[in-house]
């Protein structure tokens, strides 16, 4: 399939599911409007809000409150994962020990958090990034985890023959190794920084895109609801591509699979 | 036949192996021995190939003078010397991939010297020279995986080399690569090693390639507990082109008379492995 053809189809679904939605909205079906617009709005109603929200730059404060939020989740989340998990991978006796309430606290919904989050850091960002760093460490955690574990013995072997010392290994094996899988995890993580952001915002916010489509909830305004669903649609495609090309520069060294048309 | 003990002159061997037994705990509490009773020693300078069947613990013995793996019971001696912990002496080439697959063919080079501590551009230099030496000097800032089998190898032995160890421990470094690129790599290799004649202890299934390179053939029998059962000398003549070699009546004389007894071990390995 060529680019152009894929690029085609793929607006193709953005305009039939767009009409779709227009029509059973908009246009009766046997004397009944099928999807009643107070419950689903309709497409036009959605893109104006969104339109007035650019127009009036009202949308940048919360998309930028929101980014912060994600961003130093992520940031966080990471750093306590690298460090906790290289700790375990090397102190096998830690680990261990920590086992069962590293599952606990993995397993435990992180929404329940939350209010936890905003009684002891209040309604401004920390309790969000809070949120999204309860995700985002667990991910790159395991990840860094397996990869100091997971290291080709082979590898460790040689580098071991060559004269590498604990410190040297550690830089030019282990640390190498923990961050190819916690890149290959990259995409994950940030969108967890995202959805502990959003989350926590709708929970108990006074900005962020979260806020803002729990404000419009709270006055059953669904074209706003819908229109903030679509900004942070639009919003996290941007950040996973940013993510991609960072990606494809850190794994350079990496075979990539010959997919052809 | 002739059984042939190695030369005893003054100078000690650079590896010797004095009753060197190797075991394995197993998962269920027993103990699985690999190599019972290892007698092996490789003069300074000399090749030394291991033949043997699939499964036989030659590469333990490997791992055992590279200081990689403790022997259960014996003695291992460097240059004379008990060996106390990794083989400092000694550069491996393994079998399987060992390159550090996120650095380049250059940076895989230069992690030898530069773990020594010698300044990084100067590591650069030389690790360039050695890639032009192996015939890669283009491929410098190639990642492991953008290289051929072959250029893999030939990167890994630039890596072991430039650290100039005493002594080569190489496990079928050749094993995974076709016929063609296996004579070229092997007179790539016999040609590096005449330029300082370093002692080597070179792992192969091949009989031919054992004989067509190396000063000595040891047999191991079919594990478990496996034995040196043979050690033949190799009477041909360096420098040596390992296609052309395997022509002269010599060879094959030597080849038939190995084989011999190889076969029966080879044929027990087989029924091993499969497990009759």
């Amino acid at each position: 399939m060529s680019r152009v053809t894929l690029l085609a189809l793929q607006v193709m679904v953005a305009v039939v599911s767009l009409m779709l939605w227009h029509l059973l909205t908009t246009v009766p079906v046997f004397g009944r409007v099928l999807l009643p617009p107070f419950f689903f709005s309709n497409p036009f109603d959605v893109a104006h809000q969104v339109y007035i929200w650019f127009a009036t730059g009202v949308i940048w404060k919360h998309l930028w409150v929101t980014l912060i939020e994600a961003v130093l989740a992520f940031f966080i989340g990471s750093i306590g994962g690298i460090l906790v998990g290289f700790w375990f991978a090397r102190q096998p006796r830690t680990a261990a020990v920590f086992d069962p309430y590293v599952k606990m606290a993995n397993a435990l919904p992180r929404v329940v958090l939350a209010p936890i989050f905003t009684l002891w850091l209040g309604l401004g960002i920390w309790s969000k990034v809070a949120l999204g760093v309860t995700l985002v460490f667990f991910i790159v955690f395991f990840n860094v985890y397996q990869g100091v574990k997971e290291v080709s013995p082979t590898v460790l072997a040689n580098a071991r023959m060559l004269g590498m010392n604990e410190r040297q290994l550690m830089r030019h094996v282990y640390w190498p190794s923990a961050l190819s899988w916690m890149f290959s995890s990259l995409h994950t993580s940030v969108g967890f920084a995202v959805v502990g952001a959003v989350v926590g915002e709708y929970l108990g916010a006074a900005a962020g895109l979260g806020y803002l489509i729990q404000q419009a909830e709270g006055i059953f305004d669904v074209a706003g609801v819908f229109a903030g669903m679509f900004v942070l649609a639009a919003f996290v495609i941007v950040i996973d591509t940013i993510v991609t090309v960072i990606e494809r520069r850190l794994l350079v060294w990496r075979p990539v699979a010959e997919t052809r048309p | 036949m002739q059984e042939t003990a190695s030369p005893q002159t003054a100078a000690p061997s650079a590896i010797a192996l004095n009753g060197v037994d190797v075991a394995f705990r197993l998962a269920d509490g027993g103990v699985y021995t690999a190599v019972e009773r290892a007698d092996l020693a490789v003069a300074d300078g000399e090749f030394v190939a291991i033949v043997g069947p699939t499964g036989c613990g030659k590469s333990t013995l490997l791992n055992i003078a590279a200081g990689l793996l403790a022997p259960a019971g014996g003695q291992v001696n460097i240059y004379g010397a008990p060996l106390p912990g990794l083989n400092r002496q000694a550069g491996y080439l393994f079998q399987a991939d060992a390159l550090f697959p996120w650095k380049t063919a250059l940076e895989n080079v230069a992690i030898g010297p530069e773990t020594a501590g010698m300044p990084a551009p100067e590591a650069r230099a030389r690790a360039q020279a050695w890639l032009t030496r192996v015939g890669l000097g283009a491929f410098g800032d190639r990642y492991p995986h953008m290289l051929s089998g072959g250029q893999r190898k030939r990167v890994g032995l630039a890596q072991v080399l430039i650290r100039d160890p005493k002594i080569l421990l190489m496990d079928e470094p050749f094993g995974p690569l076709d016929a063609q690129t296996r004579q070229i790599m092997g007179n790539l290799l016999l040609d590096l090693w005449s330029a300082d004649r370093k002692a080597v202890l070179f792992v192969t299934h091949d009989l031919e390639e054992a004989i067509a390179l190396s000063d000595r053939v040891v047999i191991m029998s079919a594990g478990p507990a496996a034995r040196i059962i043979g050690d033949w000398r190799v009477p041909l003549a360096r420098p040596r082109d390992i296609s052309e070699i395997k022509a002269e009546p010599d060879f094959q004389k030597l080849h038939r008379d190995i084989w011999h007894m190889l076969k029966a071990e080879v044929i027990k390995g087989y029924a091993q492995a499969e497990g009759v």
